[in-house]
């Protein structure tokens, strides 16, 4: 068994007319955060659903735990155990936190001990567990979102830009429970981020895009140490502000 | 370990309930219907008909609704799930009518008893033998004519208006080109007298039933995990797939169980109308399409009320100002839409 989870080997990408992903190479390793970063518009998104087979790849391969899923259904992709955390969340809005969150209860119930642990991580979801998702604020909204995507264990989840547009407390909340979702070892998470803060402190590699291809791939604290790559990679420092 | 607990408590109070104005825009879709039979009922007074007019009237107008609304029911959850415009719904409510009134003339003797049992036992075997013709035709009709235009709504369009025409060619060249009467049985006829009213008794019936039927799906759709699914496709079709379900599957059923009541609602309209033509469906299209569109795409309940206020306005408007009929609805859709653009009851869309 390979060390990687997840690859993607010259990946193309066509939406229409368009050429998105032109050659994409990745890796995610098992276990741990892997972070995708690169400015809008590289392709990010792209592959996320690429990999989630909302989009076809037009050519190249995906392997997930050494299995081609490239060709495969959307479907067939989730229920091989990856989930999937758009960007706008995802959430049905007419209904209730309680039925979202059935519905990503593959097999009609809970697991008692783990949506305790679902829970414990984000107390808003129970206060409001009989209302209409529509209801939640933003940051509620992320939390059931990833509630969803946990209920039942996954081995690779697709976390798109899982901050934009939240305060920084609801942030840092959502780094502490991305650290508490890997402790075990089993959960990997392939996250699309531009908070550089929240990925500095939870990726422990990291990939590049620009223009639908990876421009670096590596440890991410190699590419935080080193400023200057930062620079040519991304126009912006890995430094935290004071 | 609570480590968003913060941030749920902060919201805890910037989350009220439904307020007393939130409350009156969910209900004021509701009140349309009864608003509008008041409306009439001042009309109809003010133009010197009497009171048991306008019960007559009503009633007719909730049983066309209804029926209405049995036949558009299947046509909204398919186009708010998918996306899919299907112009050839109509061609189920005609083969409904056609394989519904042939069972019914077969079984001539048992139809034609003065006994509601033996009534009965014809038409409980002709709706059961529409609704799985059509049903069957569902199954058909969206494999090999929708499945592959998915997505793509001028192709929808062209290919289920053509199914349409196909259909009522098959039509005719099976059963001809005559009209078809069918007198309702003895059972299904007459009228109660209510004060000096008199109301049809099939109009009865077929309200009683088409409520129930309401109240079915409702029920599927609010309580069970089948009604949970559809409702989140709904929503947000690209997400229930991505949580690993076939909504394709489920696509094919809903089409499936929309054909057959479209089937169930012409043989209640061929009773209805006591006679059949192969324009049936295409005739009643235009209302289908307009109570889909006020109730809002994709929404059952809206649905229901679209319909009924369809059913009430044709009704109202034959009897005041019959030249006006067909011209109310459409006026009745476009002020709907300038009040509520998304119809009556409108769907959210997760995307």
């Amino acid at each position: 068994m390979s060390d990687d989870l997840l690859s993607l080997e010259g990946v193309h990408t066509h939406i229409g007319r368009y050429h998105i992903l032109q050659g994409v190479d990745l890796v995610v390793p098992r276990g741990g955060v892997t972070v995708l970063l690169g400015r809008n518009g590289a392709g990010k998104t792209t592959t996320m659903r690429t990999i989630m087979g909302l989009w076809q790849a037009s050519r190249g391969q995906i392997r997930f735990d050494g299995r081609p899923i490239e060709a495969l259904p959307t479907p067939e992709i989730a229920n091989a155990g990856i989930a999937y955390v758009p960007e706008n969340m995802g959430i049905f809005a007419g209904l209730t936190v309680k039925e979202n969150m059935v519905l990503a209860a593959r097999g009609g119930r809970f697991d008692q001990a783990r949506l305790d642990w679902i829970l414990t991580l984000f107390p808003a979801l129970k206060r409001f567990w009989a209302l209409p998702a529509g209801h939640l604020s933003g940051g509620q909204k992320q939390m059931l979102a990833i509630a969803r995507a946990v209920i039942e264990p996954r081995r690779l989840l697709l976390i798109d830009e899982p901050s934009k547009g939240l305060a920084p407390a609801i942030v840092g909340a959502l780094t502490q429970a991305f650290s508490e979702l890997i402790a075990d070892g089993e959960t990997t998470i392939l996250l699309v981020e531009q908070n550089l803060h929240m990925a500095q402190s939870l990726g422990r590699s990291v990939a590049v895009m620009d223009e639908g291809r990876i421009v670096h791939a590596g440890a991410m604290a190699d590419l935080a140490a080193d400023r200057d790559l930062q620079g040519r990679l991304l126009g912006l420092s890995l430094e935290p502000t004071p | 370990m609570s480590v968003a607990n913060n941030a749920g408590a902060d919201q805890a109070a910037a989350l009220p309930g439904p307020g007393a104005r939130e409350r009156l825009g969910r209900a004021a879709p509701y009140l349309a219907v009864p608003l509008l039979a008041a409306v009439a009922l001042v009309a109809i007074l003010a133009q010197g008909s009497s009171l048991p007019t306008w019960v007559t009237l009503t009633v007719a107008g909730l049983a066309m609704g209804v029926m209405l609304f049995i036949m558009a029911s299947g046509l909204t959850l398919v186009f708010g799930l998918m996306d899919v415009l299907n112009f050839g719904h109509g061609a189920f409510i005609t083969v409904g009518a056609y394989v519904g009134v042939t069972v019914l003339l077969w079984l001539g003797p048992a139809f034609a008893a003065d006994n509601v049992w033996l009534n009965l036992l014809a038409i409980v075997p002709a709706i059961a033998a529409a609704m799985a013709v059509a049903g069957l035709g569902g199954w058909f009709f969206e494999r090999s004519v929708v499945a592959p235009v998915y997505g793509a709504h001028l192709k929808q369009i062209l290919v289920t208006m053509g199914a349409l025409i196909v259909t009522e060619q098959l039509l005719l060249a099976i059963w001809g080109p005559e009209r078809i009467p069918i007198n309702r049985p003895e059972a299904l006829s007459g009228a109660f007298l209510v004060g000096d009213a008199a109301i049809e008794r099939y109009r009865v019936y077929a309200t009683v039933l088409g409520l129930a039927i309401f109240g079915g799906m409702v029920y599927v759709l609010r309580r069970t995990r089948v009604g949970l699914l559809v409702r989140a496709g709904v929503e947000n079709g690209e997400m229930v797939q991505a949580m690993g379900y076939r909504v394709r599957v489920l696509f094919a059923g809903v089409f499936i169980v929309g054909s057959a009541l479209a089937a169930l609602g012409g043989v209640m309209w061929a009773l209805y109308d006591e006679v059949i033509t192969v324009h049936i469906g295409q005739n009643l299209m235009i209302m289908v399409f307009i109570v889909v569109i006020i109730g809002g795409l994709g929404s059952v309940e809206g649905c229901l009320v679209g319909a009924l206020l369809v059913g009430l306005m044709t009704n109202y408007t034959g009897f005041l100002t019959p030249t006006l009929s067909l011209g109310s609805t459409i006026l009745l859709m476009v002020v709907v839409l300038m009040w509520r653009p998304q119809g009556l009851i409108a769907v959210n869309k997760g995307h």
